[in-house]
């Protein structure tokens, strides 16, 4: 038994380890490939970001809407609804808006870049372009893991914009807050830092996001089994690490 | 051909809605650009007790913010607090008699700093003082006066 807990542990180091060995081999190769083969990133930006889109501009709405809902109905009994564009923008900009992104950047572009890779694997594909002399890190994960650390923090911006237009839809145009008090009392609140703050999160959570989910992917099993476990773990681990580092983020932000 | 193209305007098309609303969220939803420390003047005040009054509180006059306070700071010799804060480049006309206090904004609002003009020929400066301070009200010192007062006068 106690055996059994000390092989796990020292598995979970060892894969820790070599995750990070992965992470530094991928940044090693990405200022090459950023100059050189710029066309792939630029695909890759599209698959991750533009193609999750959709899905976050619908989310942002709603989340926003609920925010308006939820602050209205609990500030007005302080008389305070006047503060519902503070308080949404407050949730959204350092909280929800990153976090709600990476998570579902994890299920939208995070699994299909795990089973893409895998499934490449499988199909012998990456030991193909490993016997025509091209590194298969260089060609297929390093412009995948770039797409996904430049697109995360676009996407979260426009999560946190589209969500405050969702807020305001609903405090100003349902339940009649005065538009210029939104406003206004948002702006007199909020500071640069406090943007800061959440550009940074998602900028962190796209590293974390992308480089876990090739990570999966490039070692998954080369079975259709494998390829489906990998994808699972992706969307977990990627979940379990954006919540815990954005404890940590927002614990070391608190002044 | 056509695959890239689409492939490019699409990418294209989402990095700049991405910075879009980068520049919206980083210029609409902050008050940065209320009072840049740039085109403003330096002002500092002396208060015996300044309450909990922090940076960045406005200072206002007539209720119409014109400046904020850059930094609140013990001085050890005369012992008493020196608030030093900008006001706005527009606002040159102050008259240098001015009388500073710290008040509070609704009943349990954030302190800010209120100027009533005084009749003075000369106007504030960079580097002036004000001389005519008022502290700020803390009410447990309200609460023990209006204590004592109740104490002497029933004997």
């Amino acid at each position: 038994m106690l055996r059994e807990i000390w092989v796990t542990f020292v598995d979970f180091v060892r894969t820790f380890g070599a995750l990070q060995l992965f992470f530094l081999r991928l940044l090693a190769a990405t200022p090459s490939i950023f100059v050189r083969r710029f066309g792939l990133v630029v695909k890759q930006v599209y698959n991750a970001g533009a193609l999750s889109l959709v899905i976050i501009m619908v989310c942002g709405l709603f989340v926003g809407g609920v925010l308006g809902l939820q602050g209205y109905s609990n500030l007005s009994k302080f008389n305070a609804e006047d503060s519902v564009g503070t308080f949404a923008a407050f949730s959204l900009l350092k909280e929800l808006g990153p976090v709600i992104t990476a998570l579902l950047f994890a299920g939208r572009a995070g699994t299909s870049l795990a089973s893409e890779i895998g499934l490449m694997k499988a199909t012998d594909q990456l030991s193909a372009m490993e016997m025509m002399a091209i590194n298969p890190l260089r060609r297929v994960l390093v412009p995948r893991f770039l797409g996904g650390v430049i697109s995360m923090p676009l996407l979260a911006a426009v999560f946190s914009m589209v969500g405050l237009f969702g807020a305001h839809m609903v405090a100003v145009s349902l339940l009649g807050v005065d538009a210029g008090a939104f406003w206004q009392q948002m702006a007199a609140t909020l500071d640069v830092r406090d943007v800061n703050e959440g550009i940074f999160k998602s900028f962190v959570f796209g590293v974390v996001a992308s480089v876990l989910a090739v990570w999966e992917g490039y070692n998954a099993i080369p079975t259709a089994e494998g390829v489906g476990r990998a994808t699972t773990r992706t969307v977990v681990i990627t979940a379990i690490a954006v919540l815990i580092i954005d404890f940590m983020i927002t614990a070391s932000f608190l002044r | 051909m056509q695959q890239t193209r689409s492939v490019e305007l699409g990418t294209g098309l989402f990095v700049l809605l991405g910075l879009a609303a980068l520049f919206f969220l980083t210029t609409q939803t902050t008050g940065s650009s209320d009072i840049s420390t740039s085109d403003a003047y330096e002002v500092t005040a002396r208060f015996e007790n300044v309450g909990s009054l922090k940076d960045r509180a406005p200072v206002a006059m007539s209720g119409v913010t014109i400046g904020r306070v850059t930094n609140v700071e013990f001085d050890p010799q005369a012992l008493d607090a020196v608030v030093t804060f900008v006001i706005d480049e527009r606002f040159n006309e102050i008259p240098d008699d001015s009388d500073a206090s710290i008040l509070t904004a609704g009943l349990l609002g954030s302190q800010y700093i209120g100027l009533q003009p005084g009749g003075s020929d000369l106007y504030l400066e960079e580097g002036s003082e004000i001389q005519f301070t008022q502290s700020a009200i803390v009410i447990e010192n309200l609460i023990s006066k209006y204590l004592f007062n109740q104490d002497s006068g029933s004997e």
